[in-house]
């Protein structure tokens, strides 16, 4: 099976992270140039450019907020420096990470320009580092990690073999008491009451289901065709998958036989508690981790088929695969090699406990495949036009 | 012995071909992972790694079966050792 405790980091407001990064974290499109230069200037920063600038409004402005937020918030971020244009947003995000009591700092542009910025930004960024390389990892119970799961260019190996060893590997940690999440909402199109009916209650069933329909509600009022373009994608179509109803059958395998859906957030959104989380989001990978990033997760748990190459910079990827033509042509990307199933050289239950320890291994410090090869895909959500 | 193709469960329309290089003419072996059974079953294409092979002869609109749930329904007409993909079955949504 796998331990009781991992080796993590132990934020000011309990949280534990399995990673420690200084981040350097641009509000808007503007303030990407300043970051890169303090991050040249001081070694051991992480940049989080973005492209999104400012006027978003309503709802798509709580989420930009929310995620930039939760983000800095995650226990994964030792500390966050924040630039941007103008003073009072950038004051919103510092205010927003600074609840978790960790060290941020903000400047704004205006009145001050790229160069004074970026030497007053670089100054705070080298006080975090040596801050932060001080920090130690602490044994901490495995119930304080947080894992999420989302599955990228599937194809008919992901729900055979590489998707339901998340499953077989999430009943185990659910029953351990983590707190677990899942989302990919049109990807359950085809699927929807088989996670309806595992949702714990009434009110948790009502929430999915109302997020449910308002995506689909949305698709069909853009839709020019019927989406056999874009779901399943081409990559998913070459592997073949042919349906979005199969995809969504496959799909699910991730959340195993055993776990109830214990509650149902919006984008970008912290559980409240243990058990497994359903998180309204795109099924678009980069966009969906970011959330997930967002949300406070950080281990990540990706079974491919195809081979989707994305990582996140603050969230850990693990990458699962059974697609013995992508072992074999990019092995490179993938973290665990489950194609022995399709052999029958390896039953699920194996294959389930072979990801535990992969994860348990990645909690304590073992770098994925995706972090060696550099990919931090940083995706923003957005819901509609800015103003 | 050689596994070629998987099945989720016995009644299942299709299986997934789960090894590259299976030619028309091939007598593949499948493997039926819900009740741990084998049966054989002779291909009429090639079928990449990861395609459907039809377990059944299947007529135009009926429903094709995967993991015991239904995912499609049939655009053409299918004979048992086909090839399924997006040529004969389509969605029932969108």
């Amino acid at each position: 099976m796998t331990d009781d405790t991992f080796f993590g980091y132990r934020r000011e407001n309990g949280r534990v992270g399995v990673r420690n990064h200084v981040a350097i974290l641009p509000l808007d499109d503007l303030s990407n140039n300043a970051c890169e230069a303090v991050a040249n200037n001081i070694k051991g920063t992480l940049v989080l450019p973005h492209p999104y600038g400012r006027l978003q409004f309503g709802e798509d402005l709580d989420l930009y907020f929310r995620t930039l937020i939760g983000v800095g918030s995650n226990p994964n971020v030792a500390a966050v420096v924040v630039i941007g244009i103008e003073p009072l947003w950038t004051k919103v995000i510092v205010e927003g990470i600074e609840k978790t009591g960790k060290a941020v700092a903000g400047f704004a542009i205006e009145q001050h320009g790229d160069l004074n910025t970026i030497c007053s930004a670089s100054r705070a960024a080298k006080d975090f580092v040596h801050l932060a390389s001080e920090k130690h990892r602490e044994e901490c119970s495995l119930t304080e990690l947080w894992v999420s799961t989302k599955c990228g260019e599937s194809d008919t190996t992901s729900g055979i073999a590489s998707n339901p060893t998340v499953g077989n590997a999430f009943d185990k940690l659910y029953g351990r008491g983590l707190t677990l999440l899942f989302g990919e909402t049109t990807e359950l199109t085809g699927g929807e009451h088989l996670v309806a009916a595992r949702c714990r209650t009434p009110e948790v069933r009502a929430r999915f289901q109302a997020m449910f329909d308002r995506y689909m509600a949305v698709v069909e009022a853009h839709k020019t065709s019927d989406l056999s373009d874009s779901q399943p994608t081409k990559g998913n179509i070459e592997g073949g998958l042919t349906t979005i109803e199969e995809k969504a059958l496959g799909n699910i395998q991730k959340i195993g036989k055993k776990c109830m859906v214990d509650g149902a957030l919006d984008k970008a959104e912290t559980p409240t508690g243990p058990g497994l989380w359903f998180m309204d989001s795109s099924s678009a990978a980069a966009e969906m981790v970011t959330l997930c990033a967002a949300s406070g997760f950080v281990v990540h748990t990706f079974p491919t088929g195809q081979c989707n190459v994305i990582g996140n910079p603050i969230l850990p990827v693990i990458k699962v695969c059974a697609n013995p033509r992508t072992i074999r042509t990019m092995g490179e990307h993938i973290d665990l090699d489950v194609s022995g199933i399709l052999r029958k050289e390896m039953n699920l239950d194996q294959a389930g406990d072979a990801l535990l320890a992969m994860i348990m291994r990645t909690a304590n410090g073992r770098l994925t495949a995706a972090e060696v090869l550099g990919h931090r895909e940083f995706v923003i959500t957005r819901l509609y036009e800015s103003a | 012995m050689a596994i070629h193709f998987l099945v989720h469960e016995a009644g299942d329309s299709v299986g997934v071909v789960v090894v590259e290089g299976i030619k028309a003419g091939q007598e593949l072996t499948g493997w039926v992972m819900d009740n741990d059974k084998t049966l054989t079953i002779k291909v009429s294409h090639d079928i990449p790694i990861g395609h459907k092979v039809a377990l059944k002869d299947l007529a135009k609109d009926d429903t094709v079966y995967k993991y015991g749930a239904d995912i499609g329904r049939v655009a053409a007409p299918i004979k048992a050792g086909e090839h399924v993909h997006v040529h004969n079955l389509k969605t029932k949504r969108w």
